[in-house]
């Protein structure tokens, strides 16, 4: 799969006239610039304003609610018991199950050395990166004393004891703040290169601070990208696994419950592909929006959203299989409580967030298996828009289903979420955006010097061949 | 490789390349006639390039390897630790469960192996560091764009200025530059 894409395709009209001299030195020269002058001399202004100003409004209105949450308690939001676990919850394992996508076309690509990946990876990173962020905020905020967080951490203390090491509720803990120091240095080492790119090409002189301090020094030597690989290589290695990891440990965080509905050996495999079926739908979303903003037509083809396509095509039908999975198990165990909560989920109160994230998820998913439709923007976008609501209905369904009915009936009740647990989901996509937009319009998106590097082996391969 | 100290009459001399394979070919050259403190540039990694220059250094990943051990050692210790330091017996269940350990041990296995992995590589390139006689070079920052360069450094054993100029323009070179010191001797 390394025909035409990681080297742009050269007779793209797009592309300016041919330059005389080496025509592939040239299209160094041509990515090089293409990538590191978005950054320096941002297309589209405006655009980006009015996209910034509204996420700007978001995050305030994550501020509100956040403000108001701390200053009344818990008690602003509909949890009760015996659904305890809200939107807070089910937020946070959809904004993780994001997250992981960014990791696996990364890692896992780059081990598989799939050169196409290259015009993909740095902003899926970046996507990871702040979705995490969103994900780890919720838990905090969740706790009715936040500010007490730290003490998840296992720190000598004047009372002498120590988390519950055998409980979910402290791996998860573990988990997250691996996940995220390591999505952080991951992301960051892959962009030093191309920040020593931008610094090269800046003119001002507080560009040249700015990306010269961040970009450490690089020089590209020899030695130094030597090692440099070594260590990406390892860090991509550990990062595949981790993932599996740590959507699994999420997963266990219901399933090591005894609750009808969790309590299941299916949900951790459940969890991850679901995690990277909604992680490529998010992802094909940016790379449409991206694509089309910033003028990639070159970097990012209609082959990468074949391939995303395909992706997300994939491992939903992954996800589809655990939902047969789920229901096969219960039928066949034939558990009286687990039975009941399954008709609670076709046809309870809640059966719109099951029917939901079945249709949702799955039956615009099928448009995938046509080519003209994976090639096309704007059907993608709104394939992987379908996805992102339907997954968003999953992790919705499987909360709420499950603990508004369990063992003890008379301690039934249902769950509605409140004002403020709306507008605290809507001020955390301001939360996701804000950084996100800040990282297109300073930083370079695409991975300039991977994508020269697949350049030059393919015309290495071409001509050994 | 260590860098000349100020004693010496420059730096070292800088060929800058239009092709990579050119500086392969440069690199080769430069090794035969007996140049062995030499170092290489280029946009984007090359594996070739470590060949040609002779290049193996795999500390990188043992010390990825340490990391690694270091974290499990230290997450499973963790665990066991706190749970006999305050020992809890419910249903008469084990204090030192291996399968409950297992998660946050291979979590903190990755932390730390990627923690040494990157803190190895920074530390063994000298990064970071912001400023390098390098940069004086006015076309070095197209290193980073679509150029390839050779450097000999100035305390290379056979280094001689003029002979070192001469033999980089005998090469398929497009330009010669000379690197001087960015320091003063002490």
């Amino acid at each position: 799969m390394t025909d035409d894409t990681a080297a742009p395709d050269r007779s793209d009209p797009r592309e300016g006239p041919p330059q005389e001299g080496d025509p592939r030195r040239d299209r160094y020269a041509a990515i090089t610039s293409e990538i590191t002058g978005i950054p320096l001399h941002y297309p589209h202004r405006r655009n980006w304003w009015i996209l910034f100003a509204c996420s700007l409004m978001l995050l305030t209105l994550f501020v509100v609610s956040a403000t108001v949450l701390f200053a009344r308690g818990v008690g602003v939001w509909g949890n009760n018991i015996p659904v305890n676990w809200g939107l807070a919850i089910s937020n946070y394992v959809w904004f993780l199950g994001i997250g992981h996508a960014g990791t696996l076309i990364s890692a896992l690509l780059l081990l598989l050395n799939e050169h196409w990946r290259n015009s993909l990876n740095r902003f899926a990173e970046a996507m990871t990166l702040f979705a995490v962020v969103c994900a780890g905020l919720y838990p905090i905020l969740h706790l009715g004393r936040p500010w007490l967080f730290y003490w998840m951490a296992p720190y000598p203390n004047t009372m002498e004891i120590w988390p519950q090491f055998q409980s979910p509720l402290a791996w998860d803990f573990f988990a997250v703040l691996t996940y995220l120091t390591v999505s952080v240095l991951f992301w960051y080492i892959g962009i030093v290169p191309d920040l020593a790119a931008v610094r090269d090409r800046s003119k001002k002189r507080r560009q040249q601070v700015l990306y010269g301090l961040f970009a450490l020094g690089w020089r590209g030597s020899a030695r130094h990208w030597q090692r440099w690989r070594q260590s990406y290589t390892l860090v991509a290695a550990i990062a595949v696994p981790l993932v599996v990891s740590v959507h699994s440990e999420i997963s266990l965080l219901f399933a090591a419950g005894p609750i009808p509905g969790w309590h299941s050996t299916v949900f951790p495999p459940y969890f991850v592909l679901g995690a990277a079926f909604s992680g490529f739908a998010v992802v094909s979303m940016i790379a449409v929006c991206l694509r089309h903003a910033l003028g990639l037509y070159d970097l990012v083809t209609p082959r990468h959203l074949d391939l995303l396509g395909k992706l997300t095509l994939a491992t939903g039908l992954m996800t589809a299989y655990g939902y047969f999975a789920e229901i096969f198990d219960v039928l066949y165990a034939n558990e009286h409580q687990e039975v009941a909560t399954l008709y609670d989920r076709f046809g309870g109160d809640y059966a719109w967030s099951y029917w939901g994230a079945v249709i949702a998820n799955f039956v615009p998913l099928q448009l995938l298996w046509l080519r003209s439709v994976r090639r096309s923007p704007v059907g993608l976008f709104l394939i992987g828009l379908s996805v992102g609501i339907g997954m968003w209905f999953e992790r919705y369904m499987l909360l709420v289903t499950s603990l508004y009915r369990d063992y003890l009936v008379s301690s039934w009740g249902p769950y509605h979420a409140s004002f403020w647990e709306w507008s605290l989901y809507a001020g955390m996509l301001g939360v996701f955006m804000v950084p996100f937009l800040l990282f297109v319009r300073f930083l370079p998106v695409i991975s300039a010097f991977e994508v020269k590097e697949a350049l030059f082996e393919d015309t290495v391969e071409a001509r050994d061949a | 490789m260590r860098e000349p100290s100020p004693h010496t009459e420059v730096f070292g001399i800088l060929g800058e390349f239009e092709k990579a394979e050119a500086l392969f070919e440069a690199v080769g050259k430069a090794r035969d006639a007996g140049y062995r403190r030499i170092e290489a540039f280029s946009p984007f990694p090359i594996e070739a390039l470590d060949e040609a220059l002779g290049i193996e250094d795999r500390r990188v990943a043992w010390m990825t390897l340490v990391g690694g051990i270091v974290g499990g050692l230290l997450g499973y210790g963790m665990q066991v630790y706190t749970n006999l330091d305050f020992p809890i017996l419910i249903d008469g269940r084990a204090h030192t469960p291996p399968e409950a350990f297992m998660l946050i041990t291979f979590e903190m296995t990755v932390l730390f192996a990627v923690l040494f992995s990157i803190g190895t590589m920074l530390a063994l390139n000298r990064l970071p560091r912001l400023h390098h006689p390098l940069f004086g070079v006015d076309s070095f920052h197209l290193a980073s764009s679509d150029k390839f360069f050779l450097l000999i450094y100035g305390d290379d054993p056979r280094f001689e200025r003029g002979a070192a100029e001469r033999f980089l323009i005998g090469l398929d070179c497009v330009r010669v530059d000379t690197v001087g010191h960015t320091e003063e001797p002490e």
